[in-house]
C-alpha cells in the first residue's frame, strides 16, 4: 500500500476513471451475488420442504386407497349357514364365511384366487350381509380386499405374477379402487392391507391426555409462583436454572428418566399411555413454563394495581385478573408443546412403547402405541407395502400437527392484546 | 368398596361442604350487617365454602394415598393366618408367586389359576380384600366427615377462612414449582446412579478413551475390558451432529435470516418465517423416515456413480444433510435474534460511509453479532448431537472411526436406543452402559447451553 498523500496534495477521486468504475461493478456485482446467495438460501429451505412434503404426498395417498375385487356371490346356492330372520353377531361369527368367499373367488377366478384376495376379504360380505340381511336371498356383487401383492400391482409396480394377475383382473373388469376406511379404523397388523392407525391414534390421544392433565395445571403454577410471588432467592434460582435446563435437555434423556424411575422404581406398567404421557409432561412442563411467563411478564402492572388499590388480596389479584388475561397466552404456548409431545418419538421408545399391539388400548394403564412410534414401527416394516401406509400415517400426523398449530396461531391473533 | 366409587363419594362430601359451608357464612354474614357493622365478616362466603371443604377432602385424600400403600400388605399377613395358607412352601420365591396369582384372581385381574396351589387361597384373599376395603373406606369417610365438622365449627364472622385458604394456594404453587428442581435432580441421580453401576463392570478410563465397541460380544460372554470403548461413538455423533449438519445448517440458516432481516420485502418475510418455522415444527420421525426412505439410498448411488467404493446406504451423509434441514430454522432464528439486536447506528454510520449493503453486513453486522451467532449455533450443536430419531432411522450401527461421509457411522443416541431395546436385564453392562452415554450426553449438552447463553448474554450486555 503506498503511503496516504496529505490532504493538501490528495486530488479529488476521480469517479470516471476506468479503475474506479471496475472497482464499482465489481462491488455491485458483489452485492448481487450475496442478494441471490441469501434468496437462494431461503428457496433452498423452501424446496427441501417442498420435496419433503410431496415425496410424502406422493407415498401417502395411495396408503388411503385400497384395491378391490368384485366377487359376484350367489347367496341362495352358497352352503351358509345363516338364517335371514335372525342375524346376529354370533351367527355371522360361525356362519363359515372364510370358506365361502374363497369358495366364490375359486370359482370365478381360478384355482390361485386366494392368493388374489386379502385374508380379511370374508369381512367385507360379513357387513353387507349385517347392513342388509335380504342380500341372502339373491346374488349379490360384493367388493372385497384385494391381497398387497395385487394392491402393489395395481398401483404401482408389483411382481411379475401379480402384475399378470391385475391385468387378467382388469379385463374381466372387476378390479378397482376404494377408500380404505379400514386404515382409519383397525390396529397394528402384520399384513400390511390389514393395518389402520386407530390403534395408534388412540394410544397418541390418551397420552396426551395424561401430558395435558398433568404439565398444564404444573406449568401454569410454577409460572405464576416465579412470574408473581417468588422471593429472590437462591433457591428460586435454582428452579429457574432447572426449568431453563429442561427446556434444553435431549428428549431421549427423559426417556431414560422415565425407565429407571417410573418403570423400574416404581414399577408403574409397561408401554401404558400412563407412563409415556408422565413422561411427555416432564417435557412438555418446561415450555409451558416458559411461554407461562412470558405471558403473565406482558400483563401490565397497573391491572395488578388496580385491582390491589380496591382491596384484593395477592392471590385474587392473580386468580382474578393476571391469570384470565394471560390465559390466551399461555394456550398458545401450551399446545405448542403439546404439538412437540405428539411428534415425539424417542423417550417413548426407551419406556416400551415400541411393542406390537394389535387392540387399541381401553385405558391410561394398557399397553399401547402412539402414532410417531407407530410410524416407526412401520418403517422398520421389510414389506413393501408398508412404505405407502407409513406416509399416509406420516400425513395424517402432519395434518394434526399442522391443525394444532394452526390453532395456537389463530388463539395468538385472536386474543392477543396490545398494552 | 372400589376405588372410584370412594372417590366419588369423597367428592360428593366435598361438595356438600363446600355449599352448607358457604350458605352458613352467607347467613353470618346477613347477620353481621343487619347490626350495621359492614365489616364485621373477614372472609367471602366462598373462602369458608373452600375452607371446610378442603378440610373435609385432604385429611381423607392423604390417608386414602397411605392405605393404598399399607392395605395390600395387611391383607397377605391376613391371609397367611388363615389355615389354607399352612400348606404353602417355605421358598420366598415360590411363595410370593402363589401369593401373586391367588391375588389377581380374587381381584378379577385372572379368570383362572394356572397353579393348583393358589386355587384355595382365592377366597381368603377375597374376603380380605373386601375387610380392609371396607375398613378404608369407613376410615377415610370418618376422616372426611370429621375434618368437615371441625371446620364446620369454626365458621364465625370473624374467622378468617381467606387467609387459611388462600395460604394453601400458596404452598401448592411452591411445590408445583419445586417440581422442576426434583426432575432435574430425578434426571441427574438416576443417570449417575445406573452410569455408577456401569463404572464398577467397565473402567471409566476405557469408556472415554477405548477405540473399540461391541457390547454385543460383552452380552456374550467374552468380557466387559475391551468392549465399551465410546470413542467411535463420541467421533460418530460429531461428525453428523457438529460437523456434517452444521455445514449444511450455519450457511443456510445464517444467510436465509440475513435475507429476510435485511432484503426480503415484508410480504416475503410474512410468508417465508412461517415456512420456516414449519420446518422446525416437522416430528424428528418423519425426517427419519426421509432420509431412510428417500435421501440415503440417492447418496448411496451418486457415490457409486463417481466411483467410491464401500458407499453404505445407512451413511453418515445422509443424517448429517437431513438432520442440517432440521437445524436450519434453529439457526436462522438465533441469527435473526442477534443481528437485530446489532444497533441501528452502527448499520447507518456504515451505509453513511458508502457501502453496499453486502458489505454492512458482511463487515459490520456480522462481526459485531458474531458472538450471538457463535452462541445459537453452539445451541444448535447442542441440539443436533441429543436428536435421536433421525440418526436411530437413517445411520448404521457399525462403531467406525472414519473420515468418509459415505460410510457408515454411528452416534451416541442411536446406541442408546440401540442398548435398551429388545431384552432388559438390568444388571447386564450392556443395558447400563445406555445410561452412562446418556450421563455423556447430558453433561456434553448442558456445557453447551451454559457456554451458548453466557456468550449470549455477554454480548448482549455490551450493546445495552
Amino acid at each position: 500500500m503506498s503511503p496516504t498523500p496529505s490532504p493538501a496534495e490528495r486530488l479529488p477521486t476521480d469517479w470516471k476513471s476506468d479503475a474506479m468504475r471496475k472497482r464499482i461493478a465489481r462491488r455491485y456485482a458483489a452485492e448481487r451475488r450475496f442478494h441471490l446467495l441469501g434468496l437462494g438460501a431461503v428457496l433452498l429451505s423452501a424446496a427441501f420442504l417442498a420435496f419433503l412434503l410431496v415425496t410424502m404426498m406422493g407415498n401417502g395417498l395411495r396408503g388411503f386407497t385400497r384395491t378391490e375385487i368384485a366377487l359376484k356371490v350367489d347367496f341362495p346356492a352358497s352352503p351358509l349357514l345363516l338364517d335371514p330372520q335372525a342375524i346376529t353377531n354370533e351367527a355371522l361369527a360361525n356362519a363359515n364365511l372364510p370358506m365361502v368367499t374363497s369358495a366364490v373367488a375359486e370359482k370365478m377366478l381360478g384355482k390361485d384366487a386366494d392368493a388374489l384376495l386379502a385374508p380379511t376379504a370374508w369381512l367385507s360380505l360379513r357387513d353387507a350381509i349385517k347392513a342388509d340381511p335380504t342380500i341372502l336371498n339373491r346374488t349379490e356383487v360384493i367388493r372385497v380386499p384385494a391381497s398387497t401383492d395385487i394392491d402393489l400391482a395395481a398401483k404401482s409396480d408389483g411382481t411379475p405374477a401379480a402384475e399378470a394377475a391385475v391385468k387378467r383382473l382388469k379385463q374381466a373388469g372387476i378390479l378397482s379402487t376404494g377408500f380404505n376406511w379400514s386404515f382409519l379404523s383397525a390396529s397394528d397388523g402384520t399384513d400390511p392391507t390389514q393395518v389402520g392407525i386407530w390403534g395408534a391414534f388412540k394410544g397418541s390421544l390418551l397420552t396426551m391426555l395424561v401430558t395435558l392433565v398433568l404439565s398444564f395445571p404444573i406449568g401454569v403454577a410454577t409460572a405464576l409462583y416465579l412470574e408473581e410471588y417468588a422471593p429472590k432467592a437462591w433457591w428460586t434460582d435454582i428452579i429457574e436454572v432447572s426449568i431453563n435446563n429442561l427446556a434444553a435437555v435431549p428428549s431421549i434423556i427423559f426417556g431414560l428418566l422415565g425407565l429407571s424411575i417410573f418403570l423400574n422404581f416404581l414399577h408403574l406398567p409397561r408401554s401404558a399411555a400412563l407412563v409415556g404421557g408422565m413422561t411427555l409432561a416432564l417435557m412438555t412442563m418446561p415450555v409451558i413454563v416458559i411461554a407461562g411467563r412470558n405471558a403473565i411478564k406482558s400483563v401490565p402492572p397497573s391491572i395488578r394495581d388496580a385491582a390491589l388499590g380496591i382491596g384484593a388480596s395477592p392471590v385474587q389479584v392473580v386468580f382474578q385478573h393476571v391469570l384470565p388475561l394471560a390465559l390466551p397466552g399461555i394456550l398458545t404456548g401450551t399446545i405448542i408443546g403439546m404439538a412437540r409431545a405428539l411428534g415425539e418419538t424417542a423417550p417413548l421408545l426407551m419406556i416400551g412403547m415400541r411393542a406390537f399391539i394389535a387392540t387399541p388400548p381401553g385405558g391410561v394403564s394398557d399397553p399401547a402405541t402412539v402414532l410417531p412410534v407407530q410410524i416407526f414401527l412401520w418403517s422398520d416394516e421389510v414389506s413393501k407395502g408398508f412404505v405407502e401406509k407409513t406416509s399416509a400415517a406420516i400425513i395424517v400426523l402432519l395434518v394434526f400437527l399442522l391443525a394444532m398449530n394452526g390453532l395456537a396461531i389463530y388463539l395468538r391473533n385472536k386474543f392477543e392484546k396490545r398494552w | 368398596m372400589t376405588g372410584p366409587a370412594i372417590l366419588l363419594l369423597l367428592a360428593g362430601l366435598g361438595a356438600i361442604a363446600w355449599v352448607s359451608a358457604r350458605a352458613r357464612a352467607m347467613r353470618l354474614q346477613t347477620a353481621a350487617r343487619a347490626t350495621g357493622r359492614r365489616d364485621a365478616v373477614h372472609s367471602l362466603p366462598g373462602y369458608h365454602g373452600w375452607y371446610v371443604a378442603l378440610w373435609a377432602l385432604i385429611p381423607a385424600g392423604i390417608f386414602l394415598a397411605i392405605w393404598a400403600n399399607v392395605a395390600p400388605g395387611l391383607v397377605t399377613q391376613s391371609v397367611l393366618t388363615d389355615p389354607a395358607a399352612q400348606s404353602l412352601p417355605a421358598d420366598g420365591f415360590a411363595r410370593a408367586a402363589i401369593l401373586g396369582e391367588a391375588r389377581a384372581i380374587a381381584s378379577g385381574l385372572q379368570a383362572a389359576a394356572f397353579n393348583p396351589a393358589s386355587e384355595p387361597l382365592v377366597e381368603p384373599y377375597r374376603t380380605a380384600m373386601t375387610e380392609y376395603g371396607i375398613a378404608g373406606a369407613a376410615l377415610a369417610l370418618i376422616l372426611a366427615f370429621a375434618g368437615g365438622a371441625y371446620a364446620f365449627t369454626r365458621i364465625r364472622p370473624d374467622f378468617r377462612a381467606r387467609t387459611r385458604v388462600e395460604r394453601l394456594v400458596m404452598i401448592s404453587l411452591l411445590i408445583a414449582s419445586l417440581l422442576a428442581i426434583v426432575t432435574t435432580v430425578g434426571i441427574v441421580a438416576s443417570l449417575l446412579w445406573e452410569s455408577f453401576r456401569f463404572f464398577s463392570m467397565v473402567n471409566p478410563i476405557d469408556f472415554l478413551f477405548g477405540l473399540k465397541w461391541s457390547p454385543q460380544s460383552a452380552a456374550m460372554g467374552y468380557g466387559n475390558d475391551d468392549a465399551f470403548g465410546a470413542v467411535p461413538l463420541f467421533w460418530g455423533t460429531i461428525f453428523i451432529g457438529a460437523i456434517i449438519a452444521m455445514i449444511v445448517a450455519i450457511p443456510l440458516g445464517l444467510m436465509s435470516a440475513i435475507y429476510l432481516t435485511q432484503y426480503a420485502s415484508p410480504t416475503v418475510r410474512k410468508w417465508m418465517k412461517p415456512m420456516l418455522e414449519v420446518l422446525a415444527g416437522v416430528p424428528t420421525v418423519v425426517y427419519g423416515y426421509f432420509a431412510a426412505l428417500t435421501v440415503a439410498p440417492a447418496l448411496r448411488d451418486l457415490a457409486a456413480s463417481i466411483g467410491i467404493h464401500g458407499a453404505s446406504s445407512e451413511s453418515a451423509l445422509a443424517a448429517g444433510l437431513v438432520m442440517g434441514v432440521m437445524i436450519i430454522p434453529f439457526v436462522s432464528s438465533m441469527a435473526d435474534d442477534s443481528i437485530a439486536a446489532v444497533p441501528q447506528s452502527m448499520r447507518d454510520g456504515s451505509l453513511a460511509m458508502g457501502a453496499t449493503t453486502s458489505e454492512t453486513i458482511t463487515r459490520v453486522l456480522i462481526p459485531a453479532a458474531l458472538p450471538g451467532v457463535v452462541g445459537g449455533v453452539l445451541l444448535a450443536v447442542s441440539r443436533a448431537i441429543g436428536e435421536t430419531m433421525i440418526v436411530v432411522m437413517a445411520a448404521g450401527l457399525a462403531a467406525n472411526l472414519t473420515l468418509n461421509p459415505f460410510a457408515s457411522v454411528t452416534t451416541v443416541t442411536t446406541q442408546i436406543v440401540q442398548l435398551l431395546t429388545g431384552d432388559q436385564e438390568f444388571d447386564s453392562a450392556k443395558t447400563l452402559a445406555a445410561f452412562a452415554l446418556g450421563l455423556v450426553l447430558f453433561v456434553v449438552t448442558l456445557l453447551l447451553n451454559i457456554v451458548a447463553l453466557r456468550v449470549v448474554k455477554k454480548y448482549r450486555e455490551a450493546y445495552e
